[in-house]
């Protein structure tokens, strides 16, 4: 049985429930080697107080957004934390250049490195959520920029809001792309109450076609 | 007395942090500072104020922020901002440092943009944001300029020329060091030092990031390879979380004690960053104010540089790569002609994975703009390898355009005794900053004797003195001659070597593969004369990395001079080898033994297929192997692929492997003098605004491998360049992708454009946000979801 994130990046390989070839597998077991001696993870949050001036309009600080989705999934939240992790430039380096030279590798370490990313996300919100448990609090799912109906471009006052580009070197395109390409920003609702939620997002889409969703683990791989 | 009189004579003070003070004031997350210069310049001031009165020499004006790609205001222009915080920092200082000498900084923070390659901030639209608030503060009285929390070597050059081409003040320069001493963006110490001391500016150091305690170790390392005085401006300790806002704990006594310790571990200019307060300062100035500090130390070392890291040329031999030269090669050439970025990129990637230290780039073919050619493939190249490369060139255009926007010190191959080059290159050097091969011929042409060469060595280190550029960023090439028509040309040669090392003392290099031109079995000269060289003294060969016999040559000599600790290098590269090459005679026989090419391709296994191929080719007609071996496998995965049998990595190793096959037939035809089947040319590019382009990658090798040539034009591509260039091909097919929906508008504008153009030309999209419902509604043909649909349209349309 393969680890959890090598499940994530076969998934997003679009394997789905089929079963992974041996040469992919090394692949991938290759791609993580390299993105541990190579990613630089950096990670910063802030928390906001949050509340809900009207339906479908939510203020975290200063920024004010209207997301009927983004307020269904802080619906009792009193504050948030406003998060950016990512894996650093030179993760988009070797992505180039095996672009060049390997391009199966280059696919292969693309998906690995959003995997690793995806993991190194859940540590750090593990970790908030260990410390908020301590005050009867309990977190949602990130939820970021760009996911339904939540504008992407609030990204720009999110990176703001984090001081991003100095802190953790997270910066945007002027088409609102995070760089270095191999990032997250999102926000976090924080509540009183224990919300029944998966800690990841992807059950919740209304996108069941997708080839990539994430399937019950029944050991395909 | 002016502050470049002081700096590195007496220690001198900066003040503390802004930004919390400002938070304190009521200033909220995410809102500009530099408004309140405007707003509220009384606050402004006071804080100004205070750390005049705490000790402060120098005081940064509010104008961290204060450039073009940060600053955006419905009511002010960072020009304002700039102005307005010049103005209270002077009002402070007035009123708060009577009787003693003190300065006002222009302080510039970074653009909060990520540059070209990996961002989408050109590295001249970064200059030009610094010109203005550069420009700015010469003009409304800074004393000195101050850049700092840089992370990125790139963004600081544009800074360092803004400063410097526009401004006749000091130029000061922190940047943001993590606890492994590296920069965000990969970067370390030396390389920093090295591109800096390069730019000629006038004091370096470290600031934010870390707190007194965790820069100790940095500061350290940079006094070890630094000449300049050294700021160091750490924060009130690391970073901590509080109720979800960021704090800091060292308080002002222990921060004074941990500065004190700086001061005297060799810091030249202290100061305080995020969460020090004019207390902080206080008392850092009373504990400080009467140590010894040390003055900056004349350093030897000779360093190159790129984005990630520092070369340095000491007694260890390291290897430049000759490979990317057009010299005597025929596809290189060709690849030069027709903008072929990936094959040159690819011989840049092959000699780093054969163990090249730096790479030589000589890109001068007579009908080429070498000027932007030279440009093109230095960004290209920095974008794929962190190896310091060398410019190759007699173009002074060509090696100022690259020099310019090379991220890093860089090497330059070279100046020569003669005057009139001397006159040419110096200068260049002497602004730009790098490590400058020197030829030994002048106007007489090369020396037939060695004490002419030596002596022409001491003219050129002469000259460059003259122009303030240092004997270690000088080295010596004495020239290799050809052995086989000149009889004493190699023992000169060494001769010269030898006497250049002993008589000034600098670092050499040599372009080793002339030696054996018109002689049979050239590895076997050159490998032998490699070794003499490196015992005459060669520090760096220019040679081919993927030549055998010289790595050979290389590793042997490194395990024997001692420069391979226990011969690990040496161990690890041939204790395995005897047993590799019985490998690869069984797998030849096996090859024989029924793999065939079709197996070896549907399995993705590329040596295999290279190798049948190579088999396959000397007895089989090259296009009957395309007909009936290749195509069918290809089919065999494509077919998979669509089924849903087959998945993506595996559909590219068979990609790949077929890539190679491929490869080895048109080698072949080449040779045979026989023409390849004319191929239909696609355009495919990544959108304008999009920095993604994996996708893009992907159905370009699917395409190549079915038989089309494709015009690749990359990523963040603009609307123009594209319909121009499928106007100029006149192309029938543009292949577009796009990942987000903040892009689709771009492929719309493209394809709108493209329609008034070239209304007979059609257009595929593809990319993650798109579907057929958005790629009818932007007008384009074709929605394709995957790479194989795309091929298959093209095949449709196109044969």
């Amino acid at each position: 049985m393969a680890d959890e994130r090598t499940l994530e990046a076969v998934r997003y390989l679009g394997y789905g429930r089929h079963a992974v070839d041996e040469r992919t597998l090394a692949l991938v077991a290759d791609s993580f080697k390299e993105l541990e001696s190579c990613a630089r993870l950096k990670s910063v949050y802030r928390i906001f107080e949050c509340h809900f001036p009207e339906h479908g309009r939510i203020m975290i600080g200063t920024m004010n957004i209207a997301s009927k989705n983004l307020a269904k999934n802080l619906l009792g939240c009193r504050e948030t934390a406003v998060f950016g992790a990512t894996l650093g430039a030179e993760v988009d380096f070797l992505l180039k250049k095996y672009s060049l030279t390997d391009m199966a590798k280059a696919v292969v370490l693309q998906a690995c490195a959003a995997a690793y990313l995806e993991e190194y996300c859940d540590e750090i919100q593990d970790k908030l959520a260990k410390e908020k448990a301590k005050e009867g609090q309990w977190l949602r799912p990130r939820f970021s920029p760009g996911y339904g109906d939540f504008d992407i471009h609030h990204q720009q006052e999110v990176l703001r809001m984090l001081d991003a580009p100095k802190k953790i070197g997270l910066t945007m395109t002027e088409r609102y792309m995070l760089t270095p390409t191999k990032s997250v920003t999102a926000v976090i609702g924080i509540s009183r109450e224990k919300a029944d939620c998966h800690r990841k997002g992807c059950e919740e889409c209304d996108k069941t076609d997708c080839k990539y969703r994430r399937n019950e683990r029944d050991g395909a791989v | 007395m002016s502050i470049k009189e002081r700096l590195g004579r007496e220690l001198l003070f900066f003040d503390g942090g802004m930004g919390t003070l400002l938070q304190a004031e009521g200033l909220k997350a995410g809102e500009l500072p530099e408004v309140w210069n405007l707003e509220f310049p009384d606050r402004i001031e006071k804080i100004h104020r205070q750390y005049y009165e705490a000790g402060s020499d120098i005081v940064l004006a509010n104008t961290f922020g204060a450039n073009a790609c940060k600053f955006h205001h419905d009511k002010y222009l960072p020009e304002d901002a700039v102005r307005a915080a010049l103005d209270a920092a002077r009002t402070a200082q007035k009123k708060a440092a009577k009787g003693r000498e003190t300065y006002v900084a222009l302080d510039i923070g970074p653009t909060g943009k990520l540059l070209k390659p990996m961002g989408d901030l050109a590295f001249e639209d970064a200059y030009e944001a610094f010109v203005r608030e550069v420009r700015c503060g010469q003009r409304y009285g800074a004393d000195l300029i101050h850049i700092e929390t840089m992370s990125d070597t790139y963004e600081v050059k544009a800074a360092v020329l803004a400063a410097k081409e526009n401004a006749d003040l000091p130029v000061f320069v922190t940047m943001i060091f993590d606890e492994k001493g590296k920069l965000l963006t990969g970067g370390d110490v030396p390389s920093v030092v090295a591109l800096l001391e390069g730019l000629k500016v006038d004091a370096i150091g470290i600031n934010c990031g870390l707190g007194p305690r965790q820069m100790l170790p940095i500061l350290k390392e940079m006094r070890k390879y630094t000449s300049l005085p050294v700021i160091v401006k750490p924060n009130a300790g690391l970073p901590r979380q509080r109720g979800g806002e960021t704090y800091y704990d060292v308080g002002p006594t222990e921060f004074a004690e941990t500065m004190s310790e700086i001061v005297e571990s060799g810091a030249n200019i202290i100061g305080g960053c995020c969460g020090t307060t004019p207390e902080h300062i206080r008392h850092m100035v009373e504990i400080c104010r009467n140590l010894n500090m040390l003055p900056p130390e004349e350093k030897q070392d000779t360093i190159v540089s790129s984005y990630g890291q520092a070369v340095i040329l000491a007694e260890k031999p390291l290897i430049i790569g000759e490979r990317i030269n057009p010299t005597g090669k025929k596809r290189f050439k060709e690849a030069l002609k027709s903008h072929d970025m990936d094959y040159i990129l690819r011989e840049g990637i092959t000699q780093q994975d054969k163990g090249a230290h730096i790479l030589d780039v000589n890109v001068g073919l007579p009908d080429i703009d070498e000027a932007a050619m030279m440009q093109d493939v230095v960004q290209e190249l920095q974008s794929v390898t962190s190896l310091p490369l060398q410019i190759d060139t007699v173009d002074a255009k060509a090696m100022e355009a690259a020099m310019r926007i090379y991220n890093g010190k860089p090497m330059l191959n070279s100046v020569s005794g003669k005057q009139e080059s001397m006159d040419r290159v110096f200068p260049l050097v002497q602004k730009y900053g790098g490590v400058v091969v020197g030829l030994t011929l002048n106007e007489q042409g090369i020396p037939a004797d060695a004490k002419t060469r030596i002596a022409i060595a001491g003219k050129i280190i002469e000259e460059a003195a003259r122009y303030g550029i240092p004997k270690k960023d000088i080295v010596i090439d004495v020239l290799t001659m050809t052995v086989s028509s000149e009889k004493d040309g190699a023992r000169v040669t060494l001769e010269a070597l030898k006497g250049v090392r002993e008589r000034y003392k600098v670092r050499t290099v040599l372009g080793v593969s002339n030696i054996s031109f018109g002689l049979p079995r050239r590895p076997v000269i050159n490998s032998h004369f490699y070794t003499m060289a490196l015992q005459s003294g060669l520090t760096a060969g220019i040679i081919n990395p993927s030549s055998e016999e010289m790595m050979q040559a290389y590793h042997a000599y490194n395990a024997l001079m001692g420069y391979d600790e226990n011969c690990v290098s040496y161990i690890e590269r041939y204790a395995a080898a005897p047993q590799m090459e019985g490998k690869e005679k069984t797998s030849v026989i096996g090859a024989g033994s029924g793999m065939t090419l079709s197996y070896a391709i549907e399995r993705g296994l590329k040596e295999e297929a290279h190798r049948i191929a190579r088999e396959l080719v000397k007895e089989k007609e090259p296009l009957d192997i395309i007909q009936s071996d290749l195509i069918p496998a290809l089919n065999i995965v494509g077919e998979g692929f669509e089924k849903g049998t087959i998945f993506l990595p595996q559909l590219l190793m068979s990609a790949d492997a077929a890539k190679i096959a491929f490869a080895v037939i048109k080698d072949v035809l080449t040779v045979s003098g026989k023409e390849e089947t004319k191929k239909e040319k696609i355009i495919l590019a990544t959108v304008k605004g999009d920095i993604h382009d994996i996708g893009k990658n992907i159905v370009r090798v699917l395409l190549e491998n079915y038989g089309f040539e494709v015009i690749d034009l990359g990523k963040d591509v603009e609307p123009e360049v594209i319909v121009n260039q499928a106007v100029k091909e006149n192309i029938r097919l543009v292949g577009l992708s796009a990942l987000m929906t903040t892009t689709v508008a771009s492929m719309e504008e493209t394809i709108r454009i493209l329609r008034e153009t070239k209304p007979d030309c059609k257009v595929m999209v593809g990319g993650a946000v798109l579907n057929q419902e958005y790629a009818d509604r932007i007008g384009a043909d074709f929605y394709g979801k995957d790479a194989m649909q795309s091929v298959r349209y093209a095949q449709e349309l196109l044969l």
